[in-house]
């Protein structure tokens, strides 16, 4: 059975995978039709910026207006969640198809060439994982100044070398295996041999742990843009619109609730969005685990 | 091989890549044009008008490995520069802000690792039952939340609805004037370990009412991982022959799981507690930023938001030292814990 539908199959018989589809599905709808959920308003050139109601800092409750309420400063968090929906998938799929392209070349090059250039490679990952994620993602994101370009650069370069380094592992089994042997016998160029025949035979895993990151990346870009670090103001991004919300956690004392809505909602699509795809990685984990025998 | 000379090439092993990442850190900073950083040298307005002559001084404009050179001897002699987020140089502000992250770490591992522990050993011995599943639902839902949303929600109820409850900070204000009073002698600067060696009831009281809401924070962030991690481990150690052996002979099935199964199952989360115990202790900066609990995390943060490049540079180099040294030490721990572990080839 090949391995795509293998995978579906085994998918398709857990309640929790199959809820974590239904939600990352409810999110793709939201994210191809903002344009028509939440319609940018005339004469606004960027539609990723949230449209404003005034510039009064006290975020309002929902509303005939706002349907789901302003934040602080007026933004419409209706509008803002659906478009960030989009900024959420843009960003994840930026950052994660540019760290698979480099994993895919520098794990490939390692893994396939071995010797120096491999002692190279993997020492240059050791040095990028002796860092704490946040922690050299927040100093690129300083050094290269704050925005969602610096943001999206500091994930590529946090993410490469895991990725790399699990393109190398595979490679390394699968180099070794008759038909590459065979095709070099044959005279095929290096070239040639790793992506006829290495590559699409060790690429899975990596393809696989890259649509389950989505929902790590874009947990990671939110918490930059929470610290202040990401998105510039007024852009539609979940993680921003939770950060406007941070002065106002605590109402008056008669209604100490009174801003749920500003702290509330921005944070639930987080959460959401990233359970989606954690549930999907659950269920992945285990079709994965070579200990549990396929039938 | 013997212990100690496996000790040796390890520590060796660790040179490289701490050259590795100070090289790295150093090839950041001077991303930035001379003129930029000589900048970082000027104490008054007046200065900026002979940048060349302090480009000059400083040797700013010389070849790459010259000024790496330079830089690396600072560094070594424990001059990181000036941290302008907290005033003070950040040879000082890192041990003057560490107890504060070492406090907040010294409280969430253990209630981490313990609660982790328990829940994935109870996982695995009911696999596929309902508290199998439910244990399951609740670390998919812990690693899907956002930190800081958590730590947002957690204040509104704890802070916000119940007046003030667990309020954000260390300490409160009262108590932070009375810990740096003359009757009260800071040993560690850790506030709970000071209270209690002063005998202090009020300040420990207070010290722990505002460590609930980020211990809580960390908790649910970080146990769901070594919950999972103890329950497949825990299911390998029950597949393994000596525990049918243990079942066959006869023993009861809680002797079974609690002393053959669950000993075996517990090495590979120690070595990750202790990876965990690094990055926590290598400053928690969302969970100190949400409850400004002014530790290093909390500092860098600062830093990042003011654009103080010195500083978080110097951080990211603290961290890094820190997590590769740790990782070490863990890994050194663990041919101890683990007799199977083998220290190079040869057969025993």
């Amino acid at each position: 059975m090949s391995d795509w539908k293998f995978t579906a199959r085994q998918l398709a018989k857990n309640p929790l995978s199959l809820t974590g589809v239904v939600i990352i599905v409810i999110f793709i709808i939201i994210a191809i039709f903002a344009p028509l959920i939440a319609p940018t308003p005339a004469g606004q050139l960027n539609s990723y910026m949230i449209p404003r109601d005034g510039y009064w800092a006290e975020p309002e409750p929902p509303s005939n207006a706002h349907i789901l309420g302003t934040t602080q400063g007026q933004y419409d968090i209706f509008y803002g969640v659906v478009w960030g929906t989009r900024s959420a998938f843009r960003v994840a799929l930026v950052v994660m198809s540019i760290t698979l392209l480099i994993g895919i070349v520098l794990g490939s090059l390692a893994g396939y060439f071995g010797g120096v250039l491999d002692e190279v490679i993997m020492r240059i990952t050791d040095i990028f994982l002796a860092f704490p994620w946040l922690i050299l993602a927040m100093a690129l994101v300083v050094v290269l100044g704050p925005g969602l370009k610096s943001v999206m650069i500091a994930l590529i370069v946090v993410w490469w070398p895991s990725y790399a380094r699990l393109i190398r592992g595979d490679i390394l089994q699968v180099r070794e295996e008759d038909y590459v042997e065979a095709a070099r016998g044959l005279g095929a160029s290096s070239g040639r041999v790793i992506i006829r025949h290495v590559l699409p035979n060790a690429i899975y895993p990596a393809l696989i742990m890259a649509s389950l990151d989505i929902g790590a990346v874009v947990l990671s870009a939110a918490a930059l843009s929470f610290l202040g670090l990401g998105a510039p103001e007024g852009y539609a991004d979940w993680g921003q619109m939770t950060q406007f919300a941070q002065n106002w956690i605590v109402g008056p004392l008669d209604n100490p609730l009174k801003y749920w809505y500003a702290v509330i909602i921005p944070g639930l699509f987080i959460l959401f969005f990233v359970l989606g795809w954690n549930l999907l990685g659950d269920a992945f984990r285990d079709i994965f685990d070579p200990r549990l025998a396929r039938r | 091989m013997e212990l100690r000379s496996y000790i040796i090439r390890r520590v060796l092993l660790l040179i490289p890549v701490l050259l590795g990442v100070t090289l790295f850190i150093f090839g950041i900073a001077m991303l930035f044009p001379p003129a930029q950083r000589a900048t970082l040298y000027v104490t008054n307005m007046r200065q900026l008008s002979n940048l060349p002559a302090i480009i000059q001084k400083y040797g700013l404009d010389k070849p790459f490995f010259v000024q790496y050179g330079t830089w690396l001897n600072q560094v070594l002699h424990g001059n990181l520069g000036w941290s302008r987020a907290i005033s003070m140089p950040v040879a000082q502000a890192i041990p003057h802000l560490l107890p504060a992250t070492l406090e907040l770490a010294i409280f969430a591992v253990p209630l981490i690792v313990l609660a982790g522990i328990f829940l994935g050993t109870k996982a695995a011995t009911h696999k596929d039952k309902p508290l199998d599943h439910g244990t399951r639902v609740v670390a998919i839902l812990g690693w899907s939340l956002p930190s800081f949303w958590l730590g947002l929600v957690l204040m509104m109820i704890f802070y916000g609805y119940f007046s003030g409850l667990l309020p954000p900070g260390r300490l409160g204000i009262q108590m932070d004037i009375l810990v740096d009073s003359v009757g009260f002698t800071r040993y560690t600067h850790i506030n709970t370990i000071d209270a209690i060696l002063n005998l202090n009831g009020p300040v420990l009281l207070d010290a722990l009412r505002h460590l609930i809401l980020p211990v809580m924070t960390l908790s649910v962030i970080n146990m769901a991982f070594i919950m999972r991690l103890m329950r497949s481990s825990m299911l390998e150690a029950l597949g393994k022959g000596y525990i049918l052996t243990a079942r066959a002979k006869g023993l009861a099935e809680k002797v079974v799981v609690n002393k053959h199964a669950r000993r075996n199952a517990l090495i590979p989360v120690i070595t990750v507690s202790g990876y965990l115990f690094a990055g926590l202790a290598s400053g928690a900066v969302i969970t100190e930023t949400i409850f400004s609990f002014k530790g290093i995390g909390w500092w860098a943060w600062q830093a990042a938001v003011m654009l103080d490049i010195p500083s978080v540079l110097a951080f990211a180099l603290f961290t890094a030292t820190l997590f590769v040294v740790i990782n070490l030490l863990v890994d050194i721990l663990y041919t101890r814990v683990d007799p199977r572990v083998r220290l190079g080839q040869g057969v025993q």
